[in-house]
């Protein structure tokens, strides 16, 4: 079988839209379709939406063991993490002022945060572990008597990581802490059950789990019984919690990504996790060669690796057949090397060439091959071209060179 | 980063790529840069007769460290070596259309031929 270029490995980024979900959101648009305002209730077009919107909510509801009437839909995981973390943090403020989250959280949790931070709360941002998860022990130590809120990821977008969500869960319910995790990389890949880890909150993304982009949700507890401040004020859409009317094909197509992602979960977790095994055991063998992360205990769709010597970007653009992503300063609009990278300690000339690969549903087991042997090729070929590769194969530690030009 | 063809050019087919003998007195070499930046350039240039009339390099960064680095050395190749001083950075970011958050690379690329020309000169005790 012939392999199509160039090939996508950056599903963690996005994915294409399921085509079975793409019918079902085209008959939510156009005169022919159910386009009514679902808080319509005045008539059969806005019943008819209505309907709809009640069949997504179930179906996202089921793949993580939640009733439909604990999800809010939101423009995305950004806007359901916002509304978790300001929401909470907003309501409980006379409570406490201490909020845990930690250093590799996503830029939709971490700034969130610094907001809240300028607003005079006290955040604390936890060390990972060096392979990116955040330890029980140093969560609950971080734990004080006016802390009011835990955020924390499921799987690290990044890194692939995975916390134990479980035992944070608890811990946090002892004490009696909100507890809210960002599980934009986990569901669909990871079987979710909300009761089982605990959760308080739990952001959701469309986008990641081959629905459309500019919808996502947020799951909120009935037990808890928790209260959040709005972010977006209005029709009181979304029992309040979201106001704005409510994306009719949006919703549908994230129901039915989420009903897909439910049926196929286990099949395509264990095919996911056998494609980044054989991907990683093709290039393994390369000298000075990373995995960042966990092979073991990682998610089954990325895998980041670091190619020592060579730079991320210099790496992506040899690569231009293959569309992955990287946490290489030179590729970022700021030159600011990946925090996340940065946090689990890894050294400049590993860290600047590392790249993220990630598949999905139409990863083939040619595409891997051929990824693989693109990789060693070229990967050769800017190491020929590296001073820095020179001096490692010649034994210098490239610590102690004054090196000139910092910039 | 979208690139234009001018630096894809230069990455794909970088020219002269290579080591010249340190320990030749002809030699000058420069390195600049740092692991931390994410970049590293080493130029070095054997000198005769007061003319350039060899380079290589070596760079260690993003495809407009390199692609900077190749086009500078084309044109300091067969230029006496206070001609290839004026080399500026400018000459290189317009020649390569680098993107503004790229323009450091052609500093390094200038930089990187003032070090190796400086090299040169102790080497060979000329000064000024």
């Amino acid at each position: 079988m012939s392999v199509e270029l160039p090939i996508y490995f950056d599903y963690a980024a996005t994915t294409p839209v399921d085509e079975r979900v793409a019918k079902k959101m085209c008959n939510c648009l156009t005169r022919e379709g159910i386009y009514g305002n679902p808080g319509s209730h005045t008539h059969r077009f806005g019943w008819w939406a209505a309907e709809l919107v009640d069949k997504a909510r179930k179906q996202v509801a089921e793949l993580i063991n939640a009733e439909p009437k604990e999800i809010i839909f939101t423009s995305g995981a950004t806007e359901a993490n916002n509304l978790a973390i300001k929401g909470v943090a907003l309501k409980y403020k006379n409570k406490g002022r201490h909020i845990i989250t930690s250093k590799v959280e996503h830029k939709a949790v971490i700034e969130p945060c610094k907001y809240l931070q300028e607003q005079g709360f006290d955040v604390t941002f936890l060390d990972p572990e060096p392979d990116g998860t955040i330890a029980l022990d140093k969560l609950e130590a971080a734990i004080r008597d006016d802390t009011i809120l835990i955020s924390l990821m499921h799987v690290n977008n990044e890194l692939g990581s995975i916390n134990d969500i479980a035992a944070f869960g608890k811990l946090a319910h002892e004490c009696k802490i909100i507890f809210h995790v960002d599980a934009a990389q986990s569901a669909g890949k990871l079987p979710i059950d909300v009761r089982a880890l605990h959760v308080d909150l739990m952001s959701f993304s469309g986008h990641k789990v081959y629905g459309p982009k500019g919808i996502g949700a947020l799951f909120i507890n009935k037990d808890s019984k928790l209260n959040l401040v709005p972010q977006m004020h209005g029709g009181r859409q979304e029992r309040g919690f979201r106001s704005g009317t409510m994306a009719t094909h949006q919703i549908v197509g994230m129901g039915e990504a989420f009903a897909i992602a439910k049926e196929e979960l286990a099949k395509e977790s264990a095919r996911l996790a056998e494609l980044r095994r054989s991907f990683w055991d093709k290039i393994k063998d390369i000298d000075a060669i990373k995995l960042n992360g966990s092979l073991e205990h990682g998610a089954p769709h990325i895998l980041n690796v670091s190619f020592g010597f060579i730079e991320g970007e210099s790496i992506i653009m040899a690569l231009k057949d293959i569309a992955v992503s990287t946490g290489s300063a030179c590729s970022s609009d700021t030159l600011e090397l990946s925090y996340v990278l940065t946090a689990i300690g890894a050294q400049n000339e590993m860290a600047h060439g590392s790249i993220r690969f990630s598949f999905g549903r139409y990863t083939t087991v040619e595409e891997i091959d051929y990824a693989a042997k693109l990789i060693r090729e070229k990967v050769a070929q800017l190491r020929s071209l590296s001073p820095l590769w020179d001096m490692y194969k010649q034994g210098v530690d490239l610590e102690t060179i004054s090196w000139k030009g910092d910039h | 980063m979208q690139y234009s063809e001018k630096v894809i050019e230069h990455f794909e087919n970088p020219k002269n790529i290579g080591e010249l003998d340190e320990n030749d007195p002809r030699v000058g070499t420069g390195m600049i840069g740092s692991p931390a930046c994410g970049d590293v350039m080493k130029l070095q240039i054997q000198v005769e007769d007061g003319i350039i009339v060899d380079v290589k390099f070596k760079t260690y960064g993003c495809g407009s460290a390199i692609a900077s680095s190749s086009y500078a050395t084309e044109l300091i190749k067969g230029k006496a070596i206070e001609e290839a001083l004026k080399v500026s950075n400018k000459d290189i970011a317009e020649e390569l259309d680098l993107p503004p958050i790229k323009l450091h690379c052609s500093v390094l690329a200038g930089q990187a031929i003032a070090a190796a020309v400086q090299n040169y000169k102790e080497k060979n005790n000329i000064t000024a």
